[in-house]
């Protein structure tokens, strides 16, 4: 056991000074006659609006915005700040989300004006080191994943998803084939099943075998001529790395279905292993999970796809080409807005670019070896935190659901705790808040039983796994003398348990005013 | 890509290996543990290593990559080139964004949906907080009530400019909302799969609305433009009894203010939805979709408050009347209390949503735009009750003022007569590219060309004014514009020109 201990917090004592704040918007703090906002003078006529608009077109009474000055808006968003947990506070172990360490440097050089003030319209031949940019990035990520084509387009994972079925419609109805069925597991991410929805074809779930994996012989009786895809993740979100992936993209394409690759894990192997080798054909990688854009409170992300031969045909327009040959110097891009194949565009412009700096910045400090070593290090890091979780009350009451190790993250069953303990997982995240710690992704995936899904990523340091694994071992010792601690459980956030039924059956979702 | 991996072929790992990317400096006072030159973001030792895989039960990394068949372990390095120090980066990414004509380098008159507006200092300096820029999607809402709070503070904002009820958190950005306004429509229409699309709908909406409408299963139907406007008649014809749902711009594309409520009408009549894209910048001084009975407001939200950014990432907003409430896509955050009574926000109505719903999600949006929101809630904050107003004033004067003025210059005729707001469309005497290479020689960024998204108006130019472009430029426009279109024609072909 490590010799870094974890201070007992104070609970149900006094409010604190946060609690006793009443939460006030913007709009409550408005005062007529304030203002933040000075515009520059027209300094050209200035005729009647119903003179050049016709007025039955003019709004009569303006939308109500707060009427604040500049002091207030700031002190207001920055106490609003004071009232969110975030990454540079503290651990933040979100299982599937991959909550890395957010580099400065890609702020700061995603903010230089080539880059932030470009206007997304200027010609190709005035944005060469835009689109220089973002065709480095694309071989990046190609050679990352294995395949040889990549469209950045997409704006977030699920984005890259739709992108991925319909790509994967139109490769099928070129061949004259009306496949309607994806095979997705039944650990599958919640944005896998919708997705399929969207596309318009129909989710098949298969069943998940008692190592955490493809149960193969459901997978055989399911993988059907009307099969148009299986989507999978790898490792899956159990954290366990399906070691019959061999076998499962060689059966679903025996049956003339793609392979789908959702990205949403590939921090766990990063130069150890490529979708592609496996044998995907349509991969999405979240900028945002695997390449350090910061996540931003949900969003912005950014979802580009790589894809095999067979699938570039169809890619969204328009493409990034360049012409003349040589590295760099001497080569010209181009937006290539032809494909008479393609399923068009997803979204307006070129996409996420502010995005694309970031995460090739990223790649651009690390290299291939270091993306190597950040999948290691993310492996070792959740393989530690596993071992010394076991070694304390974890490992009596939060047992590993599947097999003795993980990849990048695991799945702890909380079933024992709740049988042994009367606890629920949900006791267990929020008695975290107090401790300083955000909590993992709590009841995901839904086929394990109170589920907690951990993914401390490779820049937490020994200590602070340490001090996660004291964590939890001390919420289970409260647990086992006093159970109501947790179920009382956050005492020191700004706001404790939350009445979220109430917010859904009477909803109350934007400031009354008058 | 420059040079290659510097590193040797990565062997299979050894226990007792020291890592390949790690080396001892030797310093004045003995050499150093091992630091890591390259992987600067992690702060495993080879002492921590050690201990790390002790604690496991493993001696070697290796084993716990082991599930991985061994056929399918990549047995080289990543062929990127090598990681660098922070100043190499840096030096880098300048030299790439010098390469880009900006719109600090250039006097930008580029629109088309996304506009060189002010972004006022403050905006920069809440978003780059750690406590906004680094959190994920407000999962655990007792330490997310910041981002929960700016939610439902956008959603405010988002209702009062569209005049809708139903605001949600954000989607990714324009194009994408008006295709997922079509997801909403298809599943309120119950069997109608019609969705019939004015061609003043940015031409991104339209190719966006046509790919998803692939999976949608529905068809679309485009209605021309009559005099720069929606045309009336056409539109008639095309919304009947199959229609889902009638998909407009306000202003159009080529500028134009639309009469949204005879849209609207038009749409209603047939039992269809009516969803329109709007400019929020300009709902200060028109009418509000709400007011003009538009059932779902959709659009991009670049304008407000974010950066230009090449096309994103930025945001999309959407709104609707109450009855699609729980048809919505993308987050919602609502107003509750904690179990000792204190308001808090959450959260809301969470069963429409993937993680909850699955395939019977209203929508498969996970992570959005929460950032560029925030951005766009500090920025409607700071234009006010009136500066909304003042702003869409000034602007609808400066684009009289330069619509009129560009009218005068030699070669340049107005595309259409309708009223603007703050882009209007030209034509020019000569091809469009030609003269834009040569006003860009001025440094001006005259404006976007349309002939490619619209044959029919070959040598057609879509100007865009802000509040940053000063009388004196857009006076410096004309002049550039006259002198080039004088150039180039002159220069024209015999047989083009005749």
């Amino acid at each position: 056991m490590s010799d870094v201990s974890v201070a007992p917090p104070a609970h149900a004592e006094a409010p604190t000074p946060q609690q006793r704040e009443r939460a006030l918007t913007i709009y409550e703090h408005s005062v007529e006659g304030r203002r933040a906002a000075v515009l520059p003078d027209a300094g050209v006529p200035e005729p009647a609006l119903g003179e050049l608009i016709p007025r039955k077109f003019l709004r009569e009474r303006g939308p109500a915005l707060p009427e604040v000055s500049e002091p207030e808006i700031v002190r207001h968003y920055n106490r609003l700040s004071r009232r969110n947990f975030d990454l540079d506070t503290g651990p933040y172990p979100l299982g599937s989300c991959t909550m890395k360490h957010n580099p400065r440097l890609n702020e700061k050089v995603a903010a230089l004006p080539g880059h932030a003030r470009l206007h997304p319209a200027t010609p190709p031949k005035r944005a060469q080191g835009a689109l220089e940019l973002m065709w480095r990035l694309e071989r990046a990520l190609s050679e990352i994943c294995g395949l040889p084509h990549v469209s950045l387009q997409p704006s977030a994972g699920s984005h890259g998803e739709l992108a991925g079925l319909l790509l994967t419609r139109a490769y099928h109805a070129d061949r004259g084939e009306a496949r309607t069925k994806v095979l997705t597991p039944d650990t599958a991410h919640g944005t896998n099943p919708a997705t399929v929805t969207m596309a318009g074809l129909e989710v098949v779930k298969v069943a998940t075998n008692e190592r955490g994996g493809i149960d193969l012989d459901d997978l055989r009786a399911k993988a059907t001529d009307e099969v148009a895809c299986l989507m999978l993740t790898n490792p899956n979100t159990l954290g366990v790395f399906d070691e019959n992936i061999a076998e499962i993209t060689r059966i679903v394409h025996q049956a003339g279905g793609t392979l789908y690759y959702d990205g949403a894990n590939l921090n766990a192997i990063m130069g150890h292993t490529r979708p592609g080798d496996m044998g995907f054909d349509i991969v999405h990688v979240n900028l945002h999970k695997s390449f350090s854009q910061p996540h931003g409170g949900g969003g912005p992300g950014s979802g580009p796809i790589a894809v095999s031969d067979r699938i570039e045909p169809y890619l969204p327009l328009p493409r990034i080409v360049r012409d003349g040959s040589g590295n760099g110097a001497g080569s010209r891009f181009d937006l290539d807005h032809s494909g008479p194949k393609s399923i068009g565009r997803l979204r307006g412009f070129q996409g996420n670019f502010g995005v694309f700096v970031r995460s090739y910045a990223y790649i651009s400090s690390l290299g291939g070896d270091g993306l190597t070593e950040a999948s290691e290090t993310a492996v070792l890091n959740a393989n530690y935190l596993l071992a010394r979780m076991r070694a304390s009350r974890a490992g009596k009451y939060l047992p590993l659901a599947f097999r003795e190790r993980c990849m990048h993250e695991f799945v702890l069953s909380g079933a024992p705790a709740k049988s042994d303990l009367d606890v629920r997982t949900l006791d267990i995240a929020k008695r975290l808040l107090d401790y300083g710690f955000h909590p993992p992704t709590i009841y995901f995936p839904l086929l394990v039983d109170e589920a907690l899904m951990v993914e401390p990523t490779e820049t937490e340091t020994r200590e602070s796994l340490d001090r996660l694994a004291d964590a939890f071992d001390s919420i289970l010792a409260e647990a086992e003398s006093d159970r109501e601690i947790l179920r009382g459980a956050p005492y020191t956030t700004p706001v404790r348990r939350l009445d979220e039924a109430r917010a859904s059956r009477r909803p109350v979702i934007r400031q009354p005013l008058d | 890509m420059a040079a290659k991996s510097r590193r040797r072929r990565r062997p299979r790992r050894s226990p007792d290996r020291t890592h390949s990317s790690q080396r001892a400096a030797p310093t004045l006072a003995g050499p150093l543990a091992s630091i890591n030159p390259v992987s600067r973001y992690t702060s495993a030792t080879d002492a921590d290593r050690a201990a790390m895989l002790g604690a496991i039960g493993v001696s070697s990394i290796d084993e716990l990559f082991e599930d991985i068949p061994p056929e399918l372990r990549l047995d080289r390095p990543l062929d990127l080139p090598a990681g660098r120090p922070e100043t190499e980066v840096f030096d880098e990414l300048a030299a790439l964004a010098a390469r880009n004509a900006d719109a600090d380098s250039t006097v930008s008159f580029l629109g088309a949906g996304m506009y060189d507006h002010y972004v006022p200092a403050i905006v920069d300096a809440i978003i780059s907080r750690s406590e906004f820029l680094t959190p994920y999607t407000p999962y655990q809402p007792e330490v997310s009530q910041g981002g929960l709070q700016v939610m439902f503070e956008f959603q405010t904002a988002i209702s009062e400019l569209t005049g809708l009820p139903a605001a949600n958190a954000s989607l990714y950005e324009g194009p994408s909302s008006v295709a997922s306004a079509a997801y909403l429509a298809l599943g309120a229409a119950r069997g109608r799969r019609k969705l019939v699309v004015s061609r003043g709908l940015h031409p991104h909406s339209r190719e966006t609305l046509a790919t998803y409408a692939v999976g949608f299963g529905a068809e679309v139907v485009e209605v021309g433009l009559e005099g720069g406007l929606t045309d009336a008649a056409a539109l008639a014809d095309a919304v009947d009894g199959e229609t889902a749902a009638l998909f407009v711009q306000n202003p159009n594309f080529l500028g134009a203010v639309e009469d949204l409520e005879a849209l609207a009408d038009a749409a209603h009549e047939a039992g269809a939805l009516c969803v329109a894209s709007v400019d929020a910048v300009m709902l200060g001084v028109l009418r509000s979709p709400g007011e003009c009975g538009v059932d779902v407001a959709v659009g991009e939200g670049q304008p407000l408050g974010n950066r230009l950014d090449f096309g994103g990432p930025s945001f999309g907003f959407f709104a609707a009347t109450d009855e699609h409430l729980r048809r919505m896509p993308g987050r919602i955050a609502g107003e509750t209390v904690d179990i000792d009574g204190r308001r808090g926000f959450v959260l809301a109505l969470q069963t429409r949503e993937q993680h909850i719903r699955r395939e019977k999600a209203t929508h498969n949006i996970c992570t959005s735009q929460a950032l560029n929101a925030l951005a766009g809630t500090i920025y409607l904050s700071w234009l006010g009750r009136r500066g909304i107003v003042e702003l869409g004033e000034l602007l609808v004067r400066r684009t009289a003022y330069a619509r009129e003025r560009l009218a005068q210059v030699q070669g340049v005729e107005l595309l259409h007569e309708a009223p603007v707001a703050r882009e209007f469309a030209v034509r020019l005497a000569a091809p469009a590219e030609a003269v834009l290479d040569r006003v860009a020689e001025d440094g001006i960024a005259a404006g976007y060309a349309l002939g490619r998204e619209y044959p029919e108006y070959e040598d057609g130019l879509l100007v865009a004014v802000t509040e940053r472009r000063s009388r004196e430029q857009i006076d410096a426009l004309a002049d550039s514009l006259g002198r080039a279109i004088t150039d180039v024609g002159a220069s024209r072909p015999a047989e083009v020109t005749a």
